[in-house]
């Protein structure tokens, strides 16, 4: 006998569902496992192994893992202030904060290429200090900053508000200076949704291409991210050596991810 | 007296001012070059090089290919998040993961995945092209991979918001003699229309803003298969700057514009729920 | 309508929810399903519905089988836990949904359906409510919608989940007569799930007593206190106090108490449950003294110390007791089971 469900439309909405998801995602992605494969497995080390590629894969991830790295002490201080603060304008300020979801990257690339390049607002005046941001591996930092801030304050922002002021004022109670409840009661606590933030934001920047690509001036072995090289790849009809390289970045941030994870049930040990 | 609980005020200011200060040079100051630059020579050249037939036909294009992504998506989504949040399933949790899955992908990669399916060395390209039916260059593949950017939008603003809400109202619908379709009409939708549009919103705004997967399958073909963000690209590179940034800035304005509508939906999704 | 439950299996993961429940109830019958959180209450009453679907086992109502009969269909009324009102609709739009869902043809013309509204707020104590929305109304008011909402369809069957677990002690006092009232008034045939036992056995024709997933007795009341039919529900009703004795020849004796009648019960160690009830204190020398005495509204609650139990007993009549006073205890009756 067939069990029933108590609400009606499981079996048309799973089924519009599954399908949506396998022929937009599910078979796709499976060309990326299996053509690279067309190399031989000596073919696919030899061309996820050359040094131009090497660099680039290790400019992606550093890049991304710096930018999120920076964003992280900034988008803590603008979740702190957006929650615990009350001033003129922090409505606006906190719709601000997703402009870099919403910003096509492309327009965000020329932006901070127009702001950064040599002649900009502030190109020019870190020029002066012996600063070059644009067409460097600098301003992929500062291109990837700009994309993954708004992931740390969004994940920060909801666990701080249900925090309250309850546990720091217990904490008080008990003596505590406001550095010490803030150090020993707030940080752990943020802590899993710290971690989450920059999984998230590191995620995205890993394999960022529009805003990136103005800003960094795509000298290979130098300022030349992966997500190009695919894209140089695809352009000598190179199939398999794209979606080798496309393949290795993916399994890569794919293992970091999963790092990160466990460093977050760490984290959160002891937490309900 | 100030509460035990509070920063001095002088500290107050002082991070108030960081935070403020950081985002003004963060995202304002981009938004601002963005303007500036489109409108160095005034007004007039930024609105010739948005009446280019070549920007012409890169509008036409960019709404064509959201008009066609965010809807499938809107369905999908919605079914998604029906199964989901009101049902128990084997793989549902699996399911919740895969659905994600598109926004740990770059973009790049997102279009690439359709080049090696479609293009001219794919699985299906060759087959197709005796058929007379181009993917990859061509507005079919600007459609996917546009569909698979921007995937999961509308799920995952759906899946926690209809979860939280629970099952019990659908099922009261139940027992009071509602159907499937009448239960979401009347009882589902109702609940969720607020966050369902704001996840539209966003579901667009990327839809049309869109890089790095469409200028894999795109072919830069202008007036053809140029996107609006493709177009900035190629008016850059040719050193077109006002064109480029006129064009920039009209991409800069949609975001202002669903940024906008997203939090006034968000203060009235909310006010409903603080309500409930 | 009758209702009749066999053999109904269900289990979540590896723990069975319901664990072979049988159960039938009679055209208007007032039944409580009774038992601790987990005893599978909740999943027989939405098995009922129609909202769950038993792994094995048979649902029959009017003695036709529900297996294949959806939620929407069965045309029960079902109160739920905490209401489920529609939010976002008026107290006259909650009321009137289950009319105005109908197919065309069956669907009551729009002047009838506001009649039937405006009826059933008038039955429920709500009239001049039409308007307003759930989220402005007290709990009592909002568990009186979902039942006018429920009612709306005119079922036959009304089955209520805990219907007075979220409102404080003295509307759920008011609300119980008033929903036992409109039972009988309407001919219903009522089931509702309750953990509170004063709430059951005040209420209820027959409380069946569930634990584990299965329904252990379903007696009336009466029945239920007097002979309850294993120890686990003389243990769970009427605040018994389990003592140890022992059984000789039909007599229970115990270490500090006088013996005391246990029929039908084989020789050996064995458990009594006394209630309050059971126990009667004299004053006088006796072995026990009090520990406790309480005046409140129903009289005097008496806590006397007896071979280092701590038992309720009732006070005699026009006996003020004091502290430390010196007393002794009779029993008058218990209920006995071999340990």
């Amino acid at each position: 006998m067939r069990r029933r469900d108590a609400l009606p439309g499981l079996g048309l909405t799973l089924g519009i569902t599954w399908l949506w998801l396998g022929l937009i995602v599910l078979v796709p992605l499976s060309a990326l496992a299996i053509r690279p494969w067309e190399l031989g497995l000596a073919g696919v080390w030899a061309s996820v192994t050359e040094p131009r590629v090497l660099a680039s894969l290790r400019l992606s991830f550093g890049a991304a893992l710096l930018a999120a790295l920076v964003d992280l002490p900034l988008g803590l201080l603008v979740a702190w202030v957006v929650v615990r603060y009350r001033f003129p304008g922090r409505r606006l300020l906190d719709a601000a904060i997703d402009l870099p979801f919403a910003l096509p990257t492309a327009v965000a690339g020329l932006a901070l290429t127009a702001l950064y390049a040599p002649n900009g607002w502030l190109g020019a005046p870190l020029a002066a200090m012996g600063v070059t941001v644009a067409f460097t591996p600098l301003g992929v930092v500062v291109a990837l900053a700009f994309v993954g801030l708004p992931f740390i304050v969004r994940m920060v922002e909801p666990v701080l508000r249900d925090l309250g002021p309850e546990a720091e004022e217990a904490a008080a109670t008990l003596g505590a200076t406001r550095w010490q409840a803030w150090r020993l009661v707030v940080l752990p606590a943020l802590g899993p949704a710290l971690a989450s933030g920059l999984a998230l934001a590191f995620a995205r920047a890993v394999g960022e291409y529009g805003s990136v690509i103005f800003i960094a001036g795509n000298r290979p072995m130098e300022s030349e991210i992966a997500p190009l090289l695919i894209v140089a790849r695809l352009e000598q009809y190179d199939y398999a050596g794209a979606a080798a390289l496309g393949l290795a970045m993916l399994l890569l941030s794919f293992a970091l991810l999963l790092a990160f994870g466990l460093v977050q049930r760490w984290l959160r040990r002891g937490m309900a | 007296m100030r509460r035990a609980t509070e920063e001095p005020a002088w500290l107050r200011w002082l991070l108030c001012l960081a935070a403020v200060g950081l985002l003004a040079l963060f995202l304002a100051l981009p938004l601002a070059a963005v303007f500036t630059e489109a409108l160095r020579r005034g007004i007039g050249p930024a609105l010739a090089a948005l009446e280019d037939p070549d920007a012409v036909a890169a509008i036409g294009l960019t709404l064509l290919v959201a008009a066609i992504a965010v809807p499938v998506n809107l369905v999908g989504g919605v079914a998604a998040a029906w199964a989901i949040a009101q049902f128990d399933f084997p793989g549902r949790r699996l399911l919740t993961v895969l659905i994600e899955l598109p926004f740990s992908v770059s973009p790049v990669i997102s279009g690439l995945v359709y080049v090696l399916v479609f293009g001219a060395q794919g699985w299906l390209g060759p087959w197709l092209e005796t058929r007379g039916l181009q993917v990859i260059f061509a507005l079919p593949g600007l459609v996917l991979a546009t569909i698979f950017v921007t995937f999961p939008f509308v799920a995952r603003t759906l899946i926690p918001l209809m979860q939280a809400q629970g099952r019990a109202e659908a099922e009261a619908a139940a027992t009071l003699g509602a159907s499937g379709w009448q239960i979401f009409r009347r009882v589902t939708l109702p609940n969720i229309r607020w966050a369902l549009l704001s996840g539209v919103l966003l579901c667009n705004a990327r839809a049309m803003g869109e890089f790095g997967a469409v200028s894999v399958v795109s072919g830069h073909v202008r007036g053809e298969t140029n996107t609006m963000p493709l177009h900035v690209e190629i008016l850059y590179n040719e050193y077109q700057f006002v064109g480029a940034f006129a064009v920039a800035a009209l991409l800069a304005l949609l975001a202002l514009v669903t940024l906008g509508a997203k939090a006034v939906l968000e203060r009235m999704g909310g006010r409903r729920l603080e309500s409930a | 309508m009758t209702i009749e439950v066999r053999g109904l299996m269900r289990r979540y993961g590896g723990v069975a929810a319901l664990d072979g429940v049988a159960l039938a109830v009679g055209q208007g019958e007032f039944v409580a399903l009774l038992g601790p959180s987990g005893s599978g209450k909740t999943t027989l009453l939405r098995s009922l519905a129609g909202l769950e679907f038993p792994d094995a086992g048979e649902v029959l109502i009017d003695g036709r089988d529900m297996a294949q009969v959806p939620a929407r269909e069965r045309g029960i009324g079902f109160v739920f836990q905490n209401y489920a009102l529609f939010r976002h609709m008026t107290v006259f739009e909650n009321i009137a949904f289950g009319l105005r869902i109908r197919p065309r043809r069956q669907r009551p013309g729009r002047a009838e359906i506001a009649r039937r509204v405006e009826e059933l707020l008038a039955l429920v104590r709500l009239p001049g409510l039409e308007a307003r929305y759930p989220e402005q109304l007290s709990g009592g008011q909002r568990q009186r919608v979902a039942l006018a909402r429920a009612l709306a369809i005119e079922p036959r069957v009304l089955l209520l989940d805990e219907p007075f677990g979220a409102l404080d002690a003295k509307v759920r006092k008011e609300l119980r007569l008033w929903l036992r009232g409109l039972h009988d008034r309407l001919g219903l045939t009522s089931l509702f799930v309750t953990h509170d036992q004063d709430e059951a056995l005040e209420l209820a024709d027959r409380v069946a007593v569930m634990r584990d997933g299965r329904v252990v007795q379903f007696d009336t009341p009466e029945v239920l206190l007097a002979r309850p039919a294993d120890a686990g529900v003389a243990g769970f009703l009427g605040d018994a106090a389990p003592v140890a004795c022992e059984v000789r020849g039909g007599q229970a004796h115990f270490a500090a108490l006088p013996p005391v009648a246990a029929e039908g019960v084989r020789d050996g160690r064995a458990v009594a449950f006394l209630r309050p009830v059971d126990l009667l204190a004299e004053p006088g020398a006796g072995a026990a003294r009090v520990a406790a005495a309480r005046q409140d509204g129903r009289g005097v609650r008496l806590t006397v110390e007896l071979g280092g139990m701590l038992l309720e007993a009732l006070p005699a009549q026009g006996w003020v007791p004091q502290r430390g006073e010196a007393c002794c205890v009779r029993v008058l009756g218990a209920r006995v089971f071999p340990a």
